[in-house]
C-alpha cells in the first residue's frame, strides 16, 4: 500500500436531529480498515456528539453514541474538540464522554483520545491534513 | 398560541425568530435539536432568559435525555414536559405554529 | 425475508441477518448455523457470546480486525488470530459469527 494519508473527519452537527453524525461515524469506522492516519474534529454543534449520558430510549431511536467508545479499538485515537464551540454552548470537557484508547505498545495503557484545542490550533491541524471530509 | 422550535439555535435562527414574533403569554415548546436552546451558560441563554418574562418556555424531556442534557444544565424557569405534556399544550392552545 | 422456527416467524434482511436483535436466542443461532452446515461447539459460542457483549456495550458489530484483536485480549493470543477464527467461521469470522449472534452485518464489511 502507498504511504498512509492524513485524514480528518469534521463533524459539525448535533447527534439526534440529523443523520450526519451516525453516517460520519460509520464512514470513519469503515475507512479505519484501510490503515490510514485518521483523526476527527468536532466543531460547532458537532461537540454535542460527544456529550455524555445520551439516552434515546424514550424517543424510540437508536443510541449510537456508545460507538464513539469503540473508536480506540479502530485505532482512531485523536478526537479534537474546539474549545470555543464548547464554551458557546455552556459546556466543558467534563460534559463529554471520557474516551480512551489502549496502547498495545505500552502494556495496553489507557490513554485519552479527546484533545481540547482552540480555534487557532484547529486551523493549523486542518491545514496539515491530506484529505478532509465534512459531516 | 403554541410555538414549537425543533432546530438548534446555534445552527438556525428559528428560535430567535420565534421569540421575536411570539406574543406575550404564548407557550414555546423546544423539541428535537431545539432543546439545545434550553442550555444555561450558552451564547443564547440571554435571549431565552429575556423571553421568559413574556412567554412560557417548555422543553421536551425525552429529547433532552436523548442528548444527554440533564435538568440542572437548563435555564431556570424552563419547564420540562413529556409527550403527554406536549399533547396537553397542543390541546390547550387554539393554534400551533411550528418554526421548522 | 424470514424463516420459521418453533412456530415463530423471524424477519431477516436479504442476506439472512436477523432484523430484530431482541428476537435472538441460542436456538436461533443454532438454526442459522445449521442452515450453513455448521454445528456450533463451545469455541463458536465463545465468539458468538463475545460479539453479543461487544454489541451491547458499543452498539456496533466490530470489523474483523477489531474482533481479532479484542478476542486476543480477552481469550488469549491462541484465539485472537485470523487462522483460528477463520477455521471456526470459514465465511469470515465477523460476518458469519455476527449473523449467528443476531447482529447486523459488521460496519466496514463489504
Amino acid at each position: 500500500m502507498s504511504e498512509a494519508k492524513k485524514f480528518m473527519y469534521i463533524n459539525r452537527h448535533a447527534p439526534c436531529g440529523t443523520v450526519y453524525g451516525v453516517e460520519g461515524l460509520e464512514v470513519v469506522l469503515i475507512s479505519a480498515a484501510f490503515e490510514q492516519d485518521i483523526c476527527m474534529a468536532f466543531i460547532g454543534d458537532g461537540v454535542f456528539q460527544l456529550k455524555q449520558n445520551q439516552d434515546t430510549a424514550d424517543t424510540g431511536m437508536k443510541n449510537f453514541s456508545p460507538a464513539y467508545r469503540a473508536l480506540g479499538d479502530y485505532e482512531v485515537n485523536r478526537l479534537y474538540v474546539e474549545h470555543e464551540s464548547l464554551e458557546e454552548r455552556g459546556l466543558t470537557e467534563d460534559d463529554l464522554m471520557p474516551l480512551t484508547w489502549e496502547d498495545e505498545d505500552d502494556d495496553w495503557a489507557e490513554k485519552p483520545s479527546i484533545y481540547i484545542v482552540d480555534r487557532a490550533q484547529l486551523s493549523d491541524l486542518i491545514e496539515e491534513q491530506d484529505i478532509i471530509l465534512n459531516f | 398560541m403554541l410555538h414549537t422550535v425543533n432546530k438548534s439555535p446555534f445552527e438556525s435562527s428559528s428560535l430567535k425568530t420565534c421569540l421575536s414574533l411570539a406574543k406575550s403569554g404564548s407557550d414555546v415548546l423546544l423539541i428535537e435539536d431545539g432543546v439545545y436552546g434550553a442550555l444555561s451558560g450558552s451564547a443564547h441563554t440571554a435571549l431565552l432568559t429575556e423571553a421568559l418574562g413574556q412567554v412560557r418556555v417548555y422543553a421536551l424531556g425525552p429529547d433532552l435525555k436523548a442528548r444527554g442534557l440533564s435538568e440542572d444544565k437548563l435555564i431556570p424557569g424552563i419547564k420540562v414536559v413529556g409527550y403527554d405534556g406536549f399533547v396537553e399544550l397542543a390541546c390547550a392552545n387554539d393554534k400551533i405554529q411550528n418554526w421548522l | 425475508m424470514a424463516f420459521e422456527l418453533n412456530g415463530k416467524t423471524y424477519e431477516t434482511d436479504e442476506e439472512g441477518y436477523l432484523a430484530n436483535l431482541s428476537d435472538w436466542d441460542n436456538d436461533v443461532a443454532a438454526y442459522m448455523a445449521k442452515e450453513d452446515d455448521c454445528d456450533l461447539d463451545e469455541n463458536h459460542w465463545e465468539v458468538i457470546n463475545f460479539l453479543r457483549e461487544y454489541y451491547d456495550e458499543y452498539q456496533i458489530a466490530p470489523a474483523v480486525r477489531v474482533l481479532t484483536k479484542a478476542i486476543g485480549k480477552k481469550l488469549g493470543k491462541d484465539k485472537g488470530n485470523s487462522k483460528y477464527l477463520y477455521e471456526l467461521f470459514p465465511y469470515g469470522p465477523a460476518k458469519q459469527a455476527c449473523k449467528y449472534a443476531g447482529l447486523p452485518k459488521p460496519t466496514g464489511c463489504v
